[in-house]
């Protein structure tokens, strides 16, 4: 059956590739809850991820925002239903633009910035020489990245709620002539704490998910330089992937019955 | 460690070692024996395992079959908490420096202090700078990044951090390659000097003879996966081994025949 060969190899290819991801994200979690814990490292990452992410997802947010209330102006005005755009940006950002489009513009950024960090370390014998000064390097590598991204995305997505709520309300006050209280106490009145929380844990999952790709690629690159580039490119992919799948299932467990 | 007859434990004890990397056989059936305090050169081609061979020693590779004895216990077994105590007695330079570049001079040097001997970080910099100045180093280095060091800088560096912990046996592989002659034996004779000045054991690599003959005291040869051929460093030019006169003469005719397929 030499048919049937190729879809067999590549069956068994892909479910391989599943395992060795889930013992490493067991491992690399049994590793982020049991002590020694590298504070520092912890901060230095929280910083990079978090901190200096902030430029990026603070544009996309604020012209997502701004977009938003345009495009749902020129659609609703030909109903006359233009009071619903607070109500529309506001459930857009903080369910599923906040989260999703922060979590991509960080995977470009930090799971690529990882997957190269750590795939250097690795064919550079970094990671080597981690090991032989009784060092862990999925302790002092991959747990702080792990939790710095668990802990950091939800803050960025609540900046990234606020500034795209901004971005809304800007356009709609000074473009389209709504206002100001008014916009400000329809948004208020029409957010829900539902919407919020369910984009802050996807927001999590993403972080996590993002942190652990590029841990992932960076640790098993092989082969110089190609390798490593290799590994970013990996991460990166995977990374965007996983945003949009698990988007998709934290969806469902929030808002279907 | 002395037993009966006046036999004394080998620091290193390695039986009938093998590692192969997909159908390729790296090491196949390596015996060797490193007494302790003795400085073991090994020599053998590019690509013949020979840094195989030391991280196998060291555990960040597991063998195929074999044994791996340090003071008499076996460490191809070993479990976790264990292998972390033997991990103390180590001490490596990498074939590359394998500085950690997101980390100052200092730090790197420090490293082991601060994560396994836990020192505070101001005590574990003076004593980076005290280390450095052992190597030769001034203590304006301390803050830079390892990417603004040259070459034989970072080999300092790296063994700066390879002695800071004060380890009992010392890993070096190839310490002078990429270093120019003079460098080469600067840092052969910083090598020698540390690994008196700590009692340790050392397990060098190198295809340069000039540092095999300022490092060893004793020489061994790899090839096709076994050691071929050991004895004292004064002997090596009467070695009545072909291999071995082929190798330390650097002649292109002989018994080892150049793979240039890997
Ligand atoms: N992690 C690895 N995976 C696959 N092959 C490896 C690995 N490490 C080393 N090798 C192969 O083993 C052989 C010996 O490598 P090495 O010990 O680095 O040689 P050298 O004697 O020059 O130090 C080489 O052919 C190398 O390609
Ligand atoms: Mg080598």
């Amino acid at each position: 059956m030499p048919f049937f060969a190729p879809i067999g190899r590549s069956t068994i290819a892909f479910f391989t590739i599943i395992g060795r991801v889930a013992l490493f994200t067991l491992y690399s979690v049994s590793h982020c809850v049991r002590p020694p814990f590298f504070p520092r490292q912890i901060g230095r990452q929280m910083l990079e991820i978090g901190f200096y992410s902030l430029p990026v997802v603070g544009l996309t947010a604020i012209f997502t925002g701004m977009v938003l209330a345009l495009q749902s102006f020129t659609g609703f005005s030909r109903f006359s239903a233009e009071s619903a755009i607070p109500n529309i940006v506001v459930v857009s950002i903080t369910r599923e633009l906040g989260p999703v489009l922060a979590g991509l513009m960080v995977a470009g950024r930090v799971s690529a910035a990882i997957a190269a960090e750590i795939g250097t370390m690795r064919v550079t014998e970094q990671i080597d020489a981690l090991t032989t000064l009784s060092t862990n390097p999925y302790k002092y590598l991959i747990a702080p990245r792990l939790i710095a991204g668990l802990f950091m995305l939800p803050l960025l997505v609540l900046v990234a709620d606020i500034i795209g709520v901004l971005g809304g309300f800007v356009v709609s006050v000074f473009t389209l002539g709504f206002n100001p209280t008014t916009y400000l106490k329809n948004t208020w009145d029409f957010m829900q704490v539902m919407d919020v929380v369910s984009g802050l844990v996807k927001a999590a999952v993403f972080g996590f998910l993002l942190t652990l790709m590029g841990c992932y690629h960076g640790y098993n690159s092989r082969g110089g330089a190609q390798g490593v580039g290799q590994a970013t490119t990996n991460a990166v992919v995977s990374a965007s992937i996983l945003i949009f799948l698990s988007n998709y299932i934290v969806t469902t467990l929030f808002f279907t019955q | 460690m002395k037993s009966d007859a006046g036999y004394r434990v080998p620091k290193i004890q390695i039986r009938d070692l093998r590692k192969a990397f997909g159908a390729k056989q790296v090491l196949d059936g390596i015996d060797l024996e490193i007494a302790t305090g003795e400085s073991l050169v090994i020599i053998g081609g590019s690509g013949t395992g020979k840094s195989v061979l030391i991280k196998n020693i060291i555990g960040l590779i597991a063998p195929d079959s074999g044994s791996i004895m340090i003071d008499g216990t076996e460490t191809t077994t070993m479990r976790h908490a264990e292998r972390d105590r033997i991990m103390h007695k180590f001490g490596m330079l990498f074939q590359g420096g394998a500085l950690f570049d997101s980390l100052p001079v200092w730090e790197n040097v420090a490293f082991g202090l601060i994560q396994v001997q836990r020192l505070a970080r101001p005590r574990a910099r003076e004593q980076a700078i005290e280390i450095l100045a052992q190597v030769g180093l001034p203590p304006e280095v301390a803050d830079l990044s390892p990417s603004e060091l040259s070459g034989g800088m970072q080999k300092r560096v790296s063994l700066a951090r390879s002695i800071a912990t004060q380890p009992e046996i010392m890993f070096f592989d190839e310490p002078t390659t990429g270093l120019d002659p003079i460098m080469g034996s600067v840092i052969d004779d910083l090598i020698v000097k540390s690994v008196r000045e700590l009692g340790a054991t050392a397990l060098s690599i190198t295809h340069d003879m000039a540092s095999a003959r300022r490092i060893a005291d004793r020489v061994a040869m790899i090839h096709g996966g076994k050691i071929i051929w050991s004895g004292k460093v004064d002997e090596i030019d009467r070695s009545g081994n072909a291999h071995v006169e082929q190798f330390i003469n650097g002649l292109a005719e002989g018994p080892i025949k150049m793979q240039v397929k890997g």
